[in-house]
């Protein structure tokens, strides 16, 4: 897999969360996603960026084009050095929230994309990439 | 150190000239302020920092000796973004003092040999002109914040509107992104509106959403359900192919409530259920606006 294009969007105010979604549009836009393909990407993006900055306290988006084997796609890494999550299984459940929030943008997310992995060491941080192939 | 006070106060008419003069050259802006406001200004200016300079010392610019200079700066330099100087000549307005300064120390130290006195003399005026420049482009930031921040208010308040479209039906279009504080704005005016004008349909019209997430979600569930509680009933419009999609794979559960893919899909509901219809009354006739489009395309 190779990456052709990196950049990088902090997280740290609901403004930066906004940021991203613009930028997601923006690449995602230029990759001739297609409409719907794009929305679902951004509205991931939107879940999984507020999750970093909700439950992360704040940390970062990494956007990536990337290709394998003549597909491309892109390819979004949001980290944060949070409390972590101790069960990842339970977190992904539909309803499931620590929060006041509705408890799917996790497991929505995964829905909502080709590829999803999530890592998370509770005191460490959480680590979730996704990919959308175009 | 008083060596700077007495060189400005003994100097300070040669200093304001040079100093306007170093301005003429790179930053006077004459389509913004006349030349006598600016030469006033100076003035002021050097006469706060001798004061300055001779009661707290060169460097010391937060000492209370020099209240009335930093004041005057951010007075200056608030005034000038409001004005709509750019930073670099707000900043410039102060460090081309710098040039003026140095040139009257030169003249003040051509006789005398210390050396050492004269390097301690011109590092106290080089870092007390940075500190003032420091001082207005924090100024001049903070006043531009400021802009920023009544105008985000102020377009918070513009862009909620809710419209009556008919007797008892309120239209409610929203645009950009849906946050907290966005859905306080909507709520509080949609449940005003509602009672002001004792509605029982609104229609929240969400074609100008670009995302519709969880959190989105939420606000618009929230929305509804007040709404409700106040006894008008929520049509949700405007939800596009993508958007539906999206909110499929999101799991969110809009089953109870009632939405349309255009507006007047959802005003043609709201008519319909208060017991109203629209029908056409005879052939459509060519009148007012569309006589004329008729007429541009023989």
């Amino acid at each position: 897999m190779n990456v052709l294009k990196r950049d990088e969007q902090p997280l740290k105010s609901s403004s930066d969360v906004v940021a991203a979604r613009q930028k997601v549009r923006q690449w995602s836009t230029e990759l001739r996603f297609s409409l719907v393909d794009q929305t679902k990407l951004i509205t991931a993006a939107s879940e999984l960026a507020r999750n970093a900055l909700d439950h992360g306290k704040g940390g970062a988006m990494t956007i990536e084009l990337i290709s394998n084997h003549g597909k491309s796609g892109l390819r979004l890494i949001f980290e944060d050095q949070g409390p972590g999550i101790p069960d990842i299984e339970q977190a992904l459940k539909d309803g499931f929230t620590t929060g006041s929030g509705m408890g799917l943008g996790l497991g929505g997310s995964k829905r909502l994309v080709n590829e999803f992995s999530i890592e998370s060491e509770v005191g460490k941080g959480t680590k979730v990439t996704i990919i959308r192939w175009k | 150190m008083n060596d700077l006070a007495e060189i400005i106060s003994r100097n300070a008419d040669s200093i304001r000239k040079q100093w306007m003069a170093e301005m003429s050259g790179s930053v006077q802006r004459t389509d913004l302020m006349s030349k006598t406001e600016l030469d006033e200004q100076c003035r002021a200016i050097l006469e706060s920092i001798i004061e300055g300079v001779k009661t707290s010392g060169p460097t010391n610019v937060s000492g209370p000796g020099w209240d009335t200079a930093r004041q005057l700066l951010q007075e200056i330099s608030a005034s000038r973004a409001r004005q709509g100087f750019s930073p670099t000549e707000v900043a410039t307005f102060v460090l081309s003092l710098k040039q003026a300064l140095f040139s009257a120390i030169r003249t003040a130290h051509t006789t005398a040999k210390n050396q050492d006195q004269l390097f301690d003399t011109v590092w106290a005026a080089t870092e007390l002109v940075d500190r003032l420049a420091l001082i207005t482009t924090e100024a001049f930031t903070a006043t531009r914040e400021e802009l920023i921040v009544r105008q985000q208010q102020e377009l918070l308040e513009l862009s909620t509107p809710v419209v009556k479209l008919w007797d008892g039906i309120l239209a409610l279009p929203i645009i950009g992104t849906l946050d907290s504080s966005r859905t306080q704005v909507v709520m509080e005016n949609l449940l005003q509106t509602v009672v002001a004008t004792n509605s029982k349909y609104a229609i929240i019209d969400i074609t100008g959403v670009p995302t519709v997430d969880t959190l989105v979600a939420q606000h618009l569930l929230k929305t509804i359900t007040a709404a409700r509680l106040m006894g008008a009933e929520c049509i949700i419009s405007g939800v596009r192919p993508q958007i539906a999609q999206t909110i499929v794979h999101l799991g969110i559960n809009l089953e109870d409530v009632i939405t349309k893919a255009k507006l007047s899909d959802a005003f043609a509901l709201a008519l319909q259920r208060s017991g109203r219809a629209v029908v056409r009354q005879g052939p459509e006739r060519a009148s007012g606006i569309s006589s004329l489009l008729v007429k541009k395309e023989e």
